[in-house]
């Protein structure tokens, strides 16, 4: 167990056509199903409605992070998001947030994407993230001896 | 819901510090520990070491029970599956997600 999840997937397609469909705030409601109220902008906060089956209640609110064209694409959001009823207004300030980051890279038969989210450890703001990453060595090696002991003994 | 999300967040909080990670370690071998016995070979205090296992018993990942005149401490695997779970069922999300972004882009 990690306190982050990777994901890989090689795309069969451009890598202009790939940043546009995570970063067009209409494309990316497509494939994600939200419905997103306006444009991603790094530094503010992104608004809208998930349009997924049996979630259309829920509201979708991210905070844009970086967008470096047809590299990197990253947001936070509150996690686990609240499946907050779109006219009940919830303070997202006071949960724990989780950093997602889409990488993109060239390859023979079109993009890499790398996605990762990461933070799950976080209980107030970045500080609980950042001894994660000191301590990433011992971390990890702990959680696999945690990891086989629950594998073995449900 | 909020409950179990506190939960969640306890539990990672609290298998976010070195020491805690490793008295974890000691203690998901299944054998319950006194405090003493924790502490041999740390370079911590009784104290520090008491209120790191008290972080790992607010998280439910360990408990005291009683033998005698002393407070031995066991593992509970319980939270520490249940975060693996809810990190399956966001990694499945994502799974997802990303199929329906491939056909999206290579249609």
């Amino acid at each position: 167990m990690r306190d982050s999840i990777e994901k890989r997937i090689e795309l069969k397609a451009p890598i202009s056509r790939v940043w546009r469909a995570l970063t067009d705030y209409r494309e990316f409601g497509e494939w994600f199903r939200v419905k997103l109220d306006g444009p991603f902008v790094p530094g503010q906060v992104s608004r809208g409605q998930m349009t997924y089956p049996g979630y259309e209640h829920v509201k979708w609110e991210a905070v844009v992070q970086k967008m470096e064209p047809e590299r990197l694409f990253s947001f936070t959001w509150p996690h686990p998001r609240t499946f907050a009823k779109v006219d009940q207004p919830v303070d997202y300030s006071e949960e724990p947030t989780t950093l997602v980051e889409f990488r993109l890279a060239i390859i023979a038969s079109g993009t890499l994407l790398v996605l990762t989210e990461s933070g799950f450890d976080n209980l107030h703001g970045d500080r609980r993230l950042e001894a994660f990453r000191r301590n990433d060595g011992g971390w990890t090696e702990q959680m696999k001896n945690i990891e086989n002991y629950v594998a073995h003994e449900p | 819901m909020a409950a179990k999300r506190r939960t969640r967040v306890l539990v990672f909080a609290a298998l976010g510090d070195p020491t805690r990670l490793s008295l974890v370690a000691k203690l998901c071998r299944g054998q319950p520990r006194s405090i003493s016995q924790l502490t041999e070979r740390s370079k911590l205090t009784r104290q520090a070491i008491t209120k790191h296992l008290r972080v790992l018993e607010s998280a439910g990942i360990v408990h005291s029970v009683h033998a005698g005149r002393e407070s031995l401490f066991e593992f509970d695997p319980q939270p520490i599956a249940e975060v693996r779970e809810y990190l399956g069922f966001v990694s499945q999300q994502w799974d997802q997600a990303l199929l329906r972004l491939k056909s999206f882009v290579e249609d």
